[in-house]
């Protein structure tokens, strides 16, 4: 509708009354909000000002001698290809299941199957690990090799293959499976709200099942499954546990996802390293975290800014 | 091409409740049908079971025939996607696509029946189509805009469109006009005495006027009571029914004399 909006009245000399809840409900709602704001200034100021001793500091004494850049980009590489290959498996199978659940299953079938998957959200991120390198990786070796001779002119592919599986493709493939819920758990929400009007409409038109879904469920879910795809992106990003278990890691950037040596994450890193670090190599891994808070912004904006671009044909108005 | 719709002993069920029963009638082509009766009387569910759209809901489904100019709709080598092909609806609630723009509203139906289309004509064919439903010259400097930033007498002229854009062979309509403004509902009364030279129209409708004034002939529903199937009490020339109608049913709910 494009109903004006009628200017609203500055408030006249005359006063509105205001009731006590609405004024405490307003106190706390703002209160929350800035708080959340205090508490990301915080975080942020907290970053910058320990990075900052690295940020500076010549480049023989970061560790591994190269300086900062070469010391964060390898893991600024392995964070985002582990969380791309992740966000690639993720999305299509939970829109997937999304869809089965909410337009195609039987009923019964489908309200069992949402909680399964469900469910996948409770498993702690440890165990994904060891599920990962001890069932995961030894099953996926000979898809690794699969991959490098079928595909090896590809740079991710390139090889020589695993042995061990222990490679930034089974990460992806567990950190996909623990953000499946995520996505699936959000597109079918969104999925399940595509009005009733829209759908009969394209129904009516002639449309079958899979052509009404096209019409009238998926634009309408679209910036919901983004949504969800981006929250799932940043737990891919900031995973440690699992990372750390599976990830044989310890090489520079590479694109390569299937051979042994893997640049390894920054959250992972941070792990891995923190015990033993001290001096400067705080401060090093610190900026580490700075980097991964920024692409995990970054990330955000992304999918705001997507979810905003066509808000006019969103289906909101 | 306009067709003719026979409707012989159907039931309507929703689940177990049996929501309209025994419908028989004749639904002649090129002419407007209205229906009318009593909220909660069957029309809607009636007028839902002619092209199929009934069985949507979960658990719902009929007993009884539906042939369209000898073609069974409810054969068992019927496909209902087949026959909501051919027989487009109207809903009482104007709903373009929210996601599409009017122009791809329009085509929206032709996009689903022949996937390969030029671009000119398409062009052609929502123009047709937008000036079949008296559209074309409030909205042909804005075909990319989306469809919901209209009014909703536009809105539902753009629906209209959409379903005349794949030249049906009836046009089913579910108080069309019940969610619009008075001039907005003459504008599409206009345009059905327009469309029916070319369809064969079947309109629900609460107002009684408005059947008087656009119907060829008019059935009338009514149920005993709540919990009671709705029943086809009386179809006739639009003429008879509103001067002289074979039932004291009928008479008391069109003078008001009702319930
Ligand atoms: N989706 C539904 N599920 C179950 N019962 C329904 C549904 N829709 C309508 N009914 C019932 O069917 C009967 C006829 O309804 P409807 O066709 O909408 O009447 P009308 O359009 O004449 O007002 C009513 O008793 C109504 O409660
Ligand atoms: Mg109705």
């Amino acid at each position: 509708m494009t109903a004006t909006k009628a200017p609203i009245e500055p408030p006249s000399q005359q006063r509105t009354v205001r009731r006590p809840g609405d004024r405490l409900f307003s106190g706390a709602a703002k209160g929350s909000g800035i708080f959340i704001l205090l508490v990301l200034a915080g975080v942020a100021a907290f970053l910058i000002s320990e990075a900052l001793p690295a940020l500076t500091a010549p480049s023989e004494e970061i560790p591994g001698g190269e300086g900062l850049a070469s010391y964060v980009g390898p893991l600024i590489l392995g964070t985002l290809l582990g969380a791309v290959i992740a966000l690639l498996v993720a999305t299509p199978l939970a829109v997937g299941i999304a869809l089965y659940v909410t337009y195609y299953a039987p009923r019964r079938i489908a309200a069992g199957m949402g909680y399964v998957i469900d469910l996948l959200a409770a498993i702690p991120s440890v165990v994904y690990g060891f599920w990962g390198i001890a069932v995961l990786a030894p099953q996926l070796v000979p898809f690794h090799q699969w991959l490098t001779d079928t595909l090896g002119f590809l740079p991710f592919f390139a090889g020589p293959a695993s042995t061990s599986g222990r490679t930034m493709l089974t990460v992806g493939i567990v950190l996909g499976v623990m953000i499946l819920p995520i996505i699936s758990a959000i597109s079918r929400e969104v999925f399940s709200q595509a009005p009733a009007l829209h759908r009969e409409a394209a129904l009516a038109l002639g449309a079958t099942r899979w052509e009404m879904i096209r019409m009238a469920v998926l634009p309408y879910g679209k910036s919901g499954v983004i949504a969800g795809a981006m929250l799932g992106l940043g737990r891919a990003l900031g995973e440690t546990m699992a990372v750390a278990i599976i990830l044989s890691g310890g090489a520079g950037a590479t694109l390569n996802v299937i051979s042994n040596s893997n640049p390894s994450t920054i959250a992972s890193n941070i792990a891995l390293s923190f015990p033993e670090a001290t001096g400067l190599d705080v401060n090093t891994l610190i900026a580490s975290g700075l980097a991964l808070f920024l692409i995990t912004l970054v990330v955000n904006m992304l999918a705001r800014w997507i979810v905003n671009r066509r808000a006019d044909f969103s289906g909101a108005n | 091409m306009a067709k003719r719709i026979e409707v012989s002993d159907l039931n309507i069920y929703y689940g177990n409740f049996l929501a309209v029963e025994g419908v028989n009638v004749s639904i002649e082509p090129r002419s407007i049908t209205a229906l009318i009766g009593p909220s909660g009387c069957g029309k809607s569910t009636f007028l839902r079971s002619l092209n199929r759209m009934h069985e949507v809901i979960p658990g719902a489904r009929v007993e009884g025939k539906v042939v369209m100019d000898g073609q069974d709709l409810y054969g068992a080598d019927t496909d209902p996607v087949d026959v909501r092909r051919q027989i487009g609806m109207v809903f009482q609630r104007p709903n373009p696509f929210p996601t599409m723009s009017i122009y791809d509203n329009v085509i929206a139906g032709n996009r689903l029946n022949n996937k390969k289309m030029k671009k000119s004509e398409t062009d052609d064919l929502v123009e047709r189509a937008l000036r079949g439903a008296n559209l074309w010259n409030e909205v042909k400097d804005r075909l990319a805009r989306p469809g919901s930033g209209l009014s909703g007498g536009q809105q539902q002229r753009l629906c209209i469109a959409r379903a005349i854009a794949v030249e049906p062979d009836v046009l089913l309509m579910d108080e069309p006009c019940s969610a619009l403004d008075p001039i907005s509902t003459l504008a599409i009364e206009d345009l059905m005495a327009e469309l029916k030279e070319r369809f064969t129209i079947v309109i629900v409708t609460h107002n009684m006027q408005q059947a008087a004034r656009v119907s060829t002939s008019t059935g009338f529903f009514n149920l005993n009571g709540v919990g009671q199937p709705g029943r086809l009490i009386e179809f006739n020339p639009t003429e008879k029914i509103f001067s002289n109608p074979d039932q004291k049913a009928t008479e008391d709910y069109i003078s008001g004399r009702f319930g």
